[in-house]
């Protein structure tokens, strides 16, 4: 018995002759969290619709808890969707949305009832039963749209998009609600979103998609901190990308020319000298020292402030090296640390901790 | 922008104007009329009379209503059969035929619908194509008399009207998000449940409004029945006109006018009722 609930193996979707989907493999975990990010047409929303059955691929499989359903209609799969208008029914009631799904599986009156209550109760709806969708907020209609789908105890829940239509701070609400929804419910969660910062703080894992294709699969973590490409590296976050030249290969240092200057950087993935890389920087990882700071400069660049744009608990920097090339940097406040004083045109210090760089073969 | 407010001003005016003496008057008229007397000599006589109103319900009238209301219910659930299939797949046609397929359901509003209905009698000649063709499948093996029957009437009626159904009932389809029946599909319903429950009541305002649309043409549509049931069939737009030209009791042709309008304007307001306003807005 695997702990996968769905398997999904080289499934490829084209539509008018133009691939949306490429050989996607992914096994996704009993009651995870699992995201597919990536940018809008990406074909992520097209992943979900075949997993939940409303298309049909032209190739590959989908198995949902060990049953092939790749031929099976969404109607005898046990996955519900939460749609990104709610696409909730209107002309009927909160009960009557909320009870579609029972209804339709001709579940006994009295347990309908008390099932519709409960899932109302646990979205913090139960006093707007006899409301009509058009009658309620934004946030309350996604509450609905939430009841609706688990309310039919899917063995996955898959989201499209579902706090796009939300106002900042309700998105902000909702993604706490939601997290803390998956785990009271146990339900594995399949979340579609092209917002980073969503991905990495709601999921388990998350699949980067591009174009088509599964660029990475990982913790937010990994897929932050260790990007396996270039295009994953600039989708989420920040990135300062530098081309680099090897110099020297010594054990586990590499040696190396960043804009013309020789750094020391850690070899830990057996780069060869002959290879051309690229050494990837968040804002966060970089430091920047005032002159007067630093008396040994031979591991750092120099550079200009450009600009400066403080946002409360950090500070954005703007840094301008010597061959005119903007970087970003950003700076945290600390307690016992007033030196966060950045001026327009002042002459810094930028370095990082050697080993916190990510190093990436060029792709040819 | 001063010539533009005299612009509006004079504008609606016309239009208030227009309404005012090409469909009010006329309707005062005819409703002055309903309440004098037959005249000997002149059409009318200027004396207050009831005597037209109490007509309505002797038997012979309210048989003819009976009739009349029969024959618009049968032609609107044929027309209401026909064209929602229609007009779902119309509407969810993705390619460049739409266009075209619509224009072919607007054309015939630019012929005369007499015009239209004589090309009905054509077809269904006793050595019509229609006869022609179920001869030549050997279906039947001598001319049906299809003219001049009750049938007839139904297929003219149907034909004539068909449009008006399937107008609002596209404008209606064509709004039906997709997306609702993707979630009942989602949720578990097949397709007969998708159809009664969601795409039928979000629908609903649109075949209200076709209903209404076809239902009260088909009781007046005289010459449909004239020409098509040979005058056997009498309507109530039959009885309106001989009574005005033929009987000439303008009296009595005045209070089945004003029955009918009473009858519409509550069915109307039925409507108006069950409606909201925003599925109301939606057909405009």
């Amino acid at each position: 018995m695997t702990n996968s609930i769905i398997q999904i193996r080289n499934l490829c979707q084209s539509y008018h002759g133009q691939e949306v989907l490429h050989n996607i493999d992914l096994d996704i975990e009993r009651g995870e969290f699992i995201t597919l990010l990536g940018p809008s047409g990406c074909g992520k929303t097209t992943l979900l619709r075949l997993i939940s059955g409303l298309e049909s691929p032209d190739s590959g499989e989908i198995i949902i808890n060990g049953h092939d359903v790749t031929q099976v209609s969404p109607q005898e799969r046990f996955v519900n969707t939460v749609f990104q208008s709610f696409a909730l029914f209107p002309h009927m009631n909160v009960y009557d949305n909320v009870a579609f799904g029972l209804r339709c599986q001709h579940v006994a009156k009295d347990e309908i009832n008390e099932r519709v209550i409960a899932a109302l109760e646990m979205v913090k709806l139960e006093k707007f039963i006899h409301r009509k969708p058009n009658q309620l907020s934004g946030g309350q209609q996604q509450r609905v749209a939430i009841a609706r789908a688990v309310i039919n105890k899917p063995l996955v829940l898959l989201l499209d998009e579902p706090l796009s239509a939300l106002d900042y701070r309700l998105r902000k609400n909702m993604q706490m609600e939601l997290k803390a929804l998956q785990r009271q419910l146990g339900i594995t969660f399949v979340f579609v979103t092209h917002d980073q910062e969503e991905a990495l703080s709601m999921s388990d894992r998350v699949a980067v998609i591009q174009e088509g294709n599964i660029e990475q699969l990982g913790t937010p973590r990994e897929v932050y901190e260790e990007p396996n490409t270039l295009a994953v590296a600039k989708f989420i976050g920040e990135v300062n990308i530098f081309d680099t030249e090897i110099i020297e290969i010594n054990n586990d240092d590499l040696t190396v020319n960043i804009e013309g200057r020789t750094l020391t950087l850690k070899n830990h993935k057996g780069f060869r000298a002959d290879q051309k890389i690229y050494t990837l920087l968040r804002p966060e990882d970089i430091k920047v020292w005032d002159e007067s700071e630093v008396t040994d400069t031979s591991n750092m660049l120099p550079a200009v402030i450009e600009e400066v744009i403080y946002k409360g608990s950090l500070v954005d920097l703007s840094i301008r090296l010597p061959s005119d090339r903007i970087i970003y940097a950003t700076e945290f406040f600390n307690e016992d640390d007033d030196t966060l004083n950045y001026v327009h045109g002042e002459k810094v210090w930028v370095e990082w901790y050697p080993g916190w760089e990510v190093i990436l073969p060029h792709e040819d | 922008m001063k010539t533009n407010i005299l612009f509006r001003r004079i504008s609606i005016n016309i239009i208030w104007l227009w309404i005012g003496l090409f469909s009010l008057l006329p309707l005062l008229l005819v409703f002055v009329t309903s309440f004098l007397s037959q005249g000997t000599n002149q059409f009318i006589s200027y004396h207050f009379s009831l005597h037209s109103y109490a007509q309505l319900f002797s038997p012979l009238f309210l048989e003819v209503f009976a009739r009349s209301l029969c024959f618009a219910i049968v032609t609107t659930l044929c027309c209401l059969v026909i064209a929602y299939p229609f007009a779902f797949i119309l509407a969810r046609l993705k390619t460049n035929l739409k266009p075209l397929l619509l224009l072919l359901v607007i054309i015939p509003f630019w012929t005369s619908s007499l015009l239209r209905s004589y090309a009905v009698v054509i077809l269904l000649e006793a050595n019509g194509p229609l006869n022609s063709l179920l001869i030549h499948w050997h279906i039947i093996d001598k001319p049906l008399q299809l003219l001049y029957t009750n049938f007839a009437v139904v297929i003219g009626l149907v034909y004539s009207l068909l449009p008006f159904m399937i107008m609002p009932l596209y404008a209606n389809i064509e709004k039906l998000d997709q997306r609702l029946i993707d979630a009942a599909r989602d949720l578990g319903a097949n397709q007969s449940t998708v159809f009664a429950k969601v795409v039928l009541p979000l629908t609903m305002p649109g075949i209200l409004s076709g209903i209404l649309l076809v239902l009260l043409p088909a009781m007046t549509m005289f010459y449909i029945p004239d020409l098509l049931g040979g005058a056997k069939s009498l309507l109530l737009g039959n009885l309106i006109k001989m009574q005005y030209l033929a009987a000439r009791n303008w009296p009595m042709g005045s209070a089945v006018s004003i029955g009918l309008t009473v009858l519409m304007g509550g069915i109307l307001l039925i409507y108006w009722r069950f409606t909201s306003r925003r599925d109301r807005q939606a057909l405009v």
